[in-house]
């Protein structure tokens, strides 16, 4: 039911100390996860432009991948990450960034996820993500 | 960024204290030489990324490696006598084993090449002095630029 993943993922992202540290949050629709990273002055990386630290960006990525696993399926553990290639493709401004994730295989312990984070524009990403992670049995 | 010439330890303290990421993580340099770099994460609970076992996130992580990178490549370029923007292309992080919880995580980096528009670096992060125990290792390429252009 939607609203057992809805309270999944609000209790998931609730138990995350570095979520709250990011100042992540995610909306759901259906088994569709948005993750929302809004902007804030400590996330900058590069004070000139000003731009997002390619390290925040790669941190919400990973976690959006987390957080939608945990959507999926009750988890008995967080998933653990196995391996991560971010792709920079455009500066992340000072504004809010968002995220999705296509979990593209699990398998019996390892899922493969695909993310993306945009700006303003979906069709104009600013980082991509490819990852593996481990997981638990279900619960 | 302007193109002056600064020194090395100019750069460390540039990186670590005029960055807002890294002073919010109170990241310090560990050392810093022409392509090689080092830099520490303290311990926080506040970046603990699963709350069951107390591990650290894996993007604290991954903004420490991408930092000392960084630090890596710059010491490098500005060798070559100026110092301009520069930007990470991809990074790939790959997870060894949970970090001990309540440790320092200390990161070192090595730009082992560079070309005209490229730098590539290794890095390792590690939550001890075991060369041959890391937490995670790192690869990554960065895009280089001497004027005001970043990518």
């Amino acid at each position: 039911m939607s609203e057992d993943r809805a309270t999944r993922l609000a209790e998931l992202m609730a138990r995350i100390p570095y979520v709250a540290w990011l100042g992540m949050r995610a909306e759901l629709a259906g088994d569709e996860m948005t993750a929302i990273l809004p902007f804030a002055p400590d996330l900058v990386g590069n004070v000139y432009l000003p731009a997002l630290h390619g390290g925040v960006v790669g941190a919400f990525l990973e976690m959006t991948a987390i957080c939608q696993l945990g959507v999926r399926e009750p988890l008995r553990r967080l998933p653990r990450t196995i391996d991560v290639t971010i792709e920079y493709l455009r500066p992340g401004r000072a504004q809010t960034s968002f995220a999705r994730a296509d979990v593209r295989k699990v398998g019996r312990r390892i899922a493969n996820v695909h993310v993306e984070a945009w700006q303003e524009h979906r069709a104009t990403p600013i980082a991509a993500l490819r990852g593996h992670f481990m997981l638990s049995p279900p619960a | 960024m302007a193109s002056d010439q600064i020194t090395l330890e100019a750069l460390g303290e540039r990186m670590a204290n005029a960055t807002p990421q890294a002073a919010a993580l109170a990241l310090k340099v560990v050392s810093v030489q022409p392509g090689d770099a080092a830099m520490a994460l303290p311990s926080n609970p506040a970046l603990v990324g699963d709350p069951e076992t107390g591990v650290l996130a894996g993007g604290a992580v991954t903004t420490l490696l991408d930092h000392v990178c960084g630090l890596a490549v710059s010491s490098k370029v500005m060798g070559a006598g100026t110092i301009g923007a520069i930007a990470t292309l991809d990074l790939r992080i790959d997870y060894m084993r949970a970090a001990i919880p309540g440790r320092e995580i200390i990161a070192r980096a090595h730009c082992y090449h560079v070309t005209h528009s490229i730098a590539f670096v290794r890095a390792a992060a590690f939550d001890d002095h075991d060369e041959a125990d890391p937490v995670a290792t790192a690869q990554a390429a960065f895009a280089l630029s001497s004027g005001g252009e970043t990518r």
